[in-house]
């Protein structure tokens, strides 16, 4: 059965369609990527399913269930860290931590709390008003990690932390994982996606446009080439060649993991002299949906 | 090296003036028509020397010198002794209010939200954001204290001479720029503007109790505060300046220690160590009710401690109703047709006084009833929300919360006024005077079932503050516009029977919870179904 499960959800704000017909499916066990550029929709996708804001129409489940009629109960198995974390200036560090983790119906383990703040060097005793973004970030992790749940829901929980904090967010994330919970994770970071991630879903203004396990996305990827020939040779109206250009005594380009190996054939027939070659990366897949609204150019 | 230290003072008290170009004028200008009305006031209330004697008779007893500071010139209390006597004190401590509020801002609010820190990266002075505030500060004050000599100049009262009007205006404008200093070294000792400011309302509130005590039992003990000083100059009667000078001379000290600290210290740092706060949550603070209350726990000690003031300083006018509502016009007229005598007219007020004190009271409560459209917009609620507490659950807490509030303001404010009648006024009982006024908590519930209502749809906020307007303006204004008893009733405020001149009435009171309990359902209902904003 599916963890979480969405079919058609849209939502509109006024004029501003903010979601256009969402489908996603996260198996039980599985760290699922959210991955796209700035107001494509991930935070308005995560609001609806916790039951903060209402699509207008399609279905929404966790655990079977319909994430707006019964959030409360649902919200006992899901631990949910926001993209923006807002505390009470007033209050410290520990004692919004606590507060979190009451609410989420938890009993708070002392032990494990104070072992996850050591880890993420957090000074409980501060007031919520002194901290920076990150520490701020520190708290809402610390308070969604501290009491084991079934289903993490993490709005881009990284952006404020640095490199040795998102090791330790990381690591916390696997280890959720190994106690078989399921995670949506939401996020710009592509080192930290290709590190985690089992499956990704790639959303672009309110729509999943691309969505698969990491190696089935690789496929979507580029290789990047130079070739030298004997004979000259122009490919750039073959199909599934891109960008081809001139570059020294060769040509550099890119091809569609697809088409290689009739590409390759046509190249040969032309005396090769020269083939170099770069792997295919995610980054060129991230860049191209980023940029073009990734329409298969 | 000047520059190094005060590099663009002026370009950046501009910027300053003009981010606080509303605001100021504003706080000048209340003030202004504070002043005038109430000399004028007092001017038309105590036309002849008898009455002043009589008022001088009634002011000299503890309580108000307490409050107010000692009465000086009480054996020719004439206008100008009353205005200083009266109202100098109070409106000096408004003034340090808004000096408190306007500098924090400009300092360590400015760091605290990282304004500073992109200034101090600019070519400026390392010591030109706290020069150039105090700056701002001096020129506002300055102004102050020349407008409002003016406009007491103007308004044309013998016994208000225009050396007394200048030398009130500069005792005002002296303590703002006093507490203009005092704010600026506080927001070198504490790391964040709510320190800022709860240290320097501190200060002010210790100057105002050392003034109290010294000046009912111990006089020097009021040569320690500066407000103490600040009364020593005994307006309109003996015209001390030496005591402003010393007062702006202190006040000149405090701003270098002020500029001292500015300069020993990193942006952003404060002073004073922070104290490490509790690692843990109690478990009061762990249930949602407990969380709200503890959210709002200082105002509402603030406002349960004003309304009892508020309510007492009526309850202490009880016995002059005779004077007032005989000298005035107006008072008559906002009482109604059949007026009564002696203890009579005494009930008649105290029913108008139930309505003004309940309306007041209000305030508070559905302050704090949209403390959670607070949250909302401050983006807290959704992790709230994102835990296993309902959305009913949630505005129930703040619900319950106002309610709370509502008992124990309006207990407080009639116990105020009760007290306060009853110790002056042998005929009134104190239940008498406590009913008039508790009465009227149903009508309150009302105000919290609308402003809940507006939380439950997320808009039309101000809806319950205008209703609020409208309910004052017929209690307060419905005997003299004459308004027909129809538009009367669309206040909550006037289905309560006006104890202890009407019957009681328990059906319009349990109409009233009817309708309160209404107006919650529909808000949990509206509020469990909306989108939150954040
Ligand atoms: N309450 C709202 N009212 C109006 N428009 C909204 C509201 N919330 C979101 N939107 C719009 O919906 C779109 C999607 O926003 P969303 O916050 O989901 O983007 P996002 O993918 O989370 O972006 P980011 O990566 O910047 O966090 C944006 O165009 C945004 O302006
Ligand atoms: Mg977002």
């Amino acid at each position: 059965m599916a963890v979480l499960e969405t079919k058609g959800l849209t939502k509109t704000f006024g004029e501003v369609e903010a979601l256009k017909g969402v489908d996603l499916r996260v198996e039980k066990g599985e760290v699922f990527g959210f991955i796209g550029p700035n107001g494509a929709g991930k935070s308005t996708t995560i609001r609806v399913l916790l039951g903060i804001i209402r699509a207008n129409s399609g279905e929404a489940k966790i655990f079977g269930q319909d994430v707006w009629k019964d959030a409360v109960d649902l919200h006992k198995k899901i631990a949910y860290v926001p993209g923006d974390v807002n505390l009470w200036p007033n209050l410290t560090g520990g004692q919004v931590i606590d507060y979190f983790i009451s609410l989420r119906g938890a009993q708070v383990d002392q032990q494990r709390k104070l072992q996850l703040i050591e880890r993420f060097q957090l000074d409980p005793t501060k007031k919520c008003g002194t901290y920076s973004k990150g520490n701020r970030q520190k708290v809402a992790l610390v308070a969604a990690f501290a009491a084991e749940a079934d289903f993490y829901i993490l709005d881009e929980p990284t952006s404020g932390l640095d490199p040795l904090m998102e090791r330790v967010f990381q690591q916390c994330v696997i280890e959720a994982k190994e106690r078989g919970s399921s995670v949506l994770l939401s996020s710009h970071i592509l080192s930290e996606v290709e590190k985690l991630c089992d499956h990704v879903a790639i959303i672009r203004e309110g729509a999943i446009i691309e969505s698969g396990s990491l190696t089935e996305l690789r496929h979507l990827t580029r290789t990047h080439l130079y070739i030298e020939t004997e004979a000259s040779v122009d490919l750039s109206g073959e199909l599934g060649v891109f960008e081809w250009k001139q570059e020294g005594d060769g040509f550099s380009f890119q091809v569609d993991s697809d088409s290689l190996s009739s590409v390759m054939t046509k190249v040969s027939e032309h005396g090769l002299l020269k083939v170099e070659s770069a792997p295919p990366t995610l980054e060129d897949l991230f860049m191209r949906h980023y940029e073009t609204g990734g329409e298969n150019s | 090296m000047t520059n190094h230290w005060f590099g663009r003072v002026w370009p950046i008290a501009l910027w300053q003036m003009k981010q606080d170009r509303v605001r100021i004028p504003v706080w000048i200008i209340s003030f202004l028509i504070m002043t005038v009305t109430t000399a004028t006031l007092f001017e038309s209330l105590y036309p002849s020397a008898e009455d002043r004697m009589q008022l001088a008779h009634s002011v000299v007893n503890p309580a108000i010198t307490a409050l107010l500071g000692p009465a000086y010139g009480v054996d020719n209390y004439d206008v100008g002794a009353i205005l200083a006597h009266q109202m100098l004190l109070l409106t000096a401590v408004v003034v340090a209010v808004m000096s408190i509020l306007i500098v924090t801002r400009h300092t360590r609010e400015d760091e605290e939200d990282g304004r500073a820190e992109l200034i101090s990266s600019l070519p400026v002075g390392r010591l030109s954001n706290v020069t150039s505030t105090l700056l701002v500060q001096l020129i506002v004050y300055i102004t102050l204290s020349l407008f409002i000599g003016l406009v007491l100049v103007s308004i044309n009262i013998p016994s208000i001479t225009v050396e007394g009007s200048f030398l009130y205006g500069a005792a005002l404008g002296v303590t703002g720029f006093l507490f203009a200093a005092v704010t600026a070294v506080m927001a070198q000792l504490s790391e964040t503007a709510r320190g800022t400011m709860g240290l320097s309302f501190a200060v002010m509130l210790t100057f105002y109790l050392i003034r109290a005590i010294g000046d009912v039992s111990y006089d020097p003990l009021s040569w320690f505060s500066p407000l103490g000083w600040m009364l020593e100059s005994r307006v309109f009667v003996e015209n001390n300046w030496w005591m402003i000078l010393l007062m702006f001379a202190v006040a000149f000290l405090i701003a270098m220690i002020a500029m001292y600290l500015n300069a020993i210290r990193d942006v952003g740092a404060g002073l004073l160590p922070s104290k490490p706060g509790k690692p843990h949550a109690s478990k009061w603070l762990k249930s949602p009710l407990g969380f709200t209350i503890r959210m709002q726990r200082t105002s509402i000690i603030a406002w349960t401690i004003g309304m009892f003031v508020f309510g007492a300083t009526y309850g202490s006018v009880l016995v002059e109703t005779d004077t007032y509502v005989a000298e005035i016009e107006i008072m008559a007229q906002m009482l109604g047709e059949d007026l009564g005598t002696g203890f009579e007219l005494i009930e008649q007020f105290i029913v108008m006084l139930g309505a003004i004190i309940s309306i007041v009271a209000t305030i508070p409560m559905i302050l704090s009833m949209y403390r959670l459209s607070k949250e909302e917009k401050n983006n807290r609620i959704e992790q709230v929300v994102a835990t296993t507490l309902s959305r009913r659950k949630l505005i129930g807490s703040y619900l319950l919360t106002a309610l709370i509030i509502s008992v124990l303001i309006m207990a407080s404010a009639a116990f105020g006024m009760a007290l306060a009648g009853a110790l002056t006024l042998d005929e009134l009982a104190f239940s008498t005077a406590f009913n008039a006024i508790i009465v009227y908590l149903p009508a309150t519930w009302v105000m919290i079932g609308l402003a809940a209502l507006c939380v439950g749809l997320g808009k039309w906020k101000g809806l319950t503050w205008l209703y609020l307007g409208y309910a004052f303006i017929v209690i307060y204004l419905g005997g003299i516009l004459e308004f027909p008893s129809w538009m009367k009733s669309l206040s909550p405020y006037e289905l309560v029977p006006g104890l202890p001149v009407e019957e009681m009435n328990w059906s319009a009171l349990f109409g009233l919870i009817m309708m309160t309990i209404l107006l919650i359902v529909i808000s949990l209902q509206l509020y469990a179904n909306r989108d939150l904003k954040g």
